[in-house]
């Protein structure tokens, strides 16, 4: 948050994550430093005895959004999961700013996919999004009204105020899908990591969800997407992290987006049409 | 009459209210995470754990029964794991294996050793002793402030009592916890709640009440507890919140008319002897579901009502 301090450490040559500031003992947080919003090293999770994901290195970028690209299998969404902790790890480290990742809980947001929750639950629009107040309402602390205030605010940042009441089953799809990041909005962030955001939403809603995302880069904030539509990655997306249980590349989208990365990615299961229809410039990387 | 009622149908009725709400709240919890039987499970496959800790003690001492259930409980897992592992079978069809040997396994304990000095056999098991639960040295509402009578009182009644407060206390301090792990575990763990040990609290939760209630009131009314009330509550409302209340009153009521029921309702139709109450207290329970069922406003299940061209 405080990028100054970081220029200070590295004009007094120190080597990264060493801060003059910290070593001083000020209130300044070690995580304040440019580190990587989220960095995996080593990272590899297994189902049974094949692994789904095999000693993937990422480092996502700051103030950008990123997509998470591969083909069905690959292992897009078990790495977002497992670099949260969602699902057990075999091996690899994931730091957060900087720190170990249970460190830095309070500045990730996380959106599962829709279909991962039962959404005949017993519950509100509005209750759902304030569950993304939990780490400041603690236990049994009441929603104050300025909280409350919040959360509306975060619903009508997705245009679903008119729907704060409704039971959560009664809604379509792609509200369903904008309810939930209503509730990330309301954790109030500096990492967001969405699981498949626009899988299976009507255009209006893909619409209003992109601009979102756009807001939080523009807030200087860092998105990590997982996402299957190629077609959009270009428009969309800042950097491009590509994956086929190993990690194939990764970097700015201009650069790493290539023909020959997703044929590399996607092998024979991407016809060299669907990469032609793209028109993506540059042979192999 | 007023004498004879506090004498003879308060206890039972309370203990049949505190059991009763035990079970009912851990059970909205677990039928939203598809686990309503774990109830059934548990209150099968303690009963060879209780039979073995009287034999062992001799006595019935809630201590050394709760032992002994746990220790069931434990056991029932190993075995659970032994069977799917060495069978090879499914999951579900493991534990129906297990929990019917298991109960099986305490009926014949039972059946073989001399438990006829207390109130443990078969019978008891399933239905509790509900009607035997009376206090003596009552003679009245008076009794209530008399401080010899107090202590008279059966033991199964301050013991469901607190029980019951516990029950209602960690619902009501891990109420957002069990709420967002309920809902979306992987959102749960993404905030660094504690998914595993939430999960495993309930289900012990669940076990105690289903165990201090089996000593009460026996396995058919925790059966039924567990699953009836906070399923018809479901019905009624689309919030978690009024659930969990709706659950509360229809236990209530369950335990209540179910008593009454039982000691009256021959009478009115012309028999001359009361039915077990707990019997009647888990049928009045699933009728309590089957009118939610028919008449509860909120029967609409996902799909339904919903529409797709909305956006």
């Amino acid at each position: 948050m405080t990028p100054t301090m970081t220029t200070a450490a590295r004009l007094a040559g120190l080597p990264a994550g060493l801060d003059l500031a910290a070593a001083d003992g000020e209130a300044l947080h070690p995580e304040a430093a440019a580190e990587s919003p989220l960095s995996i090293r080593g990272l590899t999770v297994s189902y049974g005895e094949k692994p789904a994901v095999f000693s993937v290195d990422a480092t996502f970028p700051d103030g950008a959004l990123s997509a998470i690209i591969g083909p069905n299998g690959a292992g897009k969404s078990t790495l977002l999961k497992a670099a949260l902790g969602i699902i057990p790890r075999l091996s690899g480290e994931v730091s957060v700013f900087g720190r170990p990742i249970d460190a830095a809980r309070a500045r990730i947001a996380y959106v599962p996919q829709r279909a991962s929750v039962d959404w005949d639950f017993p519950t509100s629009v509005l209750d759902v999004v304030s569950m993304g107040l939990y780490r400041r309402l603690g236990l049994l602390r009441r929603m104050r009204s300025e909280e409350r205030a919040h959360a509306l605010a975060c619903l009508e940042r997705v245009g679903m105020t008119d729907f704060a009441d409704r039971q959560i089953g009664q809604l379509s799809g792609g509200q369903q899908q904008r309810v939930f990041l209503a509730r990330a909005l309301a954790q109030g962030a500096d990492l967001y990591l969405l699981d498949e955001p626009f899988a299976g939403v009507d255009a209006a809603t893909e619409r209003a969800i992109i601009e979102v995302l756009k807001s939080l880069r523009a807030e200087g904030r860092a998105v990590v997407c997982v996402h299957h539509d190629l077609s959009t990655v270009e428009s969309y997306f800042d950097h491009v992290f590509l994956i086929n249980v190993r990690r194939i590349a990764e970097g700015p989208v201009a650069s790493t987006f290539t023909a020959g990365n997703l044929q590399a990615t996607y092998g024979g299961r991407l016809a060299a049409g669907h990469i032609e229809q793209l028109r993506l410039g540059g042979g192999t990387a | 009459m007023h004498a004879e009622f506090v004498q003879l149908s308060l206890t039972p009725i309370l203990i049949g209210i505190f059991a009763s709400v035990a079970c009912a709240l851990p059970g909205n919890f677990l039928i939203l995470r598809r686990q309503a039987l774990i109830g059934d499970a548990i209150s099968h496959v303690v009963l060879p754990g209780i039979v073995v800790a009287f034999l062992l003690t001799g006595g019935v001492a809630s201590m050394a029964m709760m032992l002994g259930a746990a220790g069931a409980a434990v056991l029932a897992v190993l075995l659970i794991e032994a069977v799917k592992r060495l069978g090879r079978i499914e999951p579900g069809a493991a534990m129906g294996v297990v929990f019917t040997s298991m109960f099986a396994g305490g009926v014949l304990l039972l059946e073989q050793s001399d438990t006829s000095s207390v109130h443990l056999d078969v019978q008891h098991a399933l239905m509790g002793n509900l009607e035997s639960l009376i206090w003596f040295k009552a003679k009245g509402w008076h009794s209530l402030a008399d401080p010899a009578a107090l202590a008279a009182l059966p033991d199964e009644l301050p013991r469901m009592a607190l029980v019951c407060l516990v029950v209602v206390a960690l619902t009501v301090i891990f109420w957002r916890p069990l709420k967002i792990s309920t809902f979306d575990e992987g959102f749960a763990r993404a905030i660094g709640l504690p998914v595993a040990a939430i999960g495993f609290g309930l289900v012990v939760t669940a076990a105690v009440a289903a165990v201090a209630a089996f000593d009460a009131v026996g396995s058919i009314i925790v059966i039924a507890m567990f699953i009836c009330p906070p399923a018809a509550a479901r019905l009624m409302t689309n919030r978690l919140e009024a659930q969990v209340l709706w659950s509360v009153g229809f236990a209530v009521l369950a335990a209540v008319l179910g008593y009454v029921f039982a000691g009256y309702g021959p009478l009115w139709f012309g028999g001359a002897e009361a039915v077990s109450a707990a019997g009647m207290i888990a049928a009045v329970s699933g009728l309590i579901l089957g009118l939610a069922c028919l008449f509860g406003p909120c029967r609409a299940r996902v799909g339904q009502g919903r529409d797709p061209a909305e956006a």
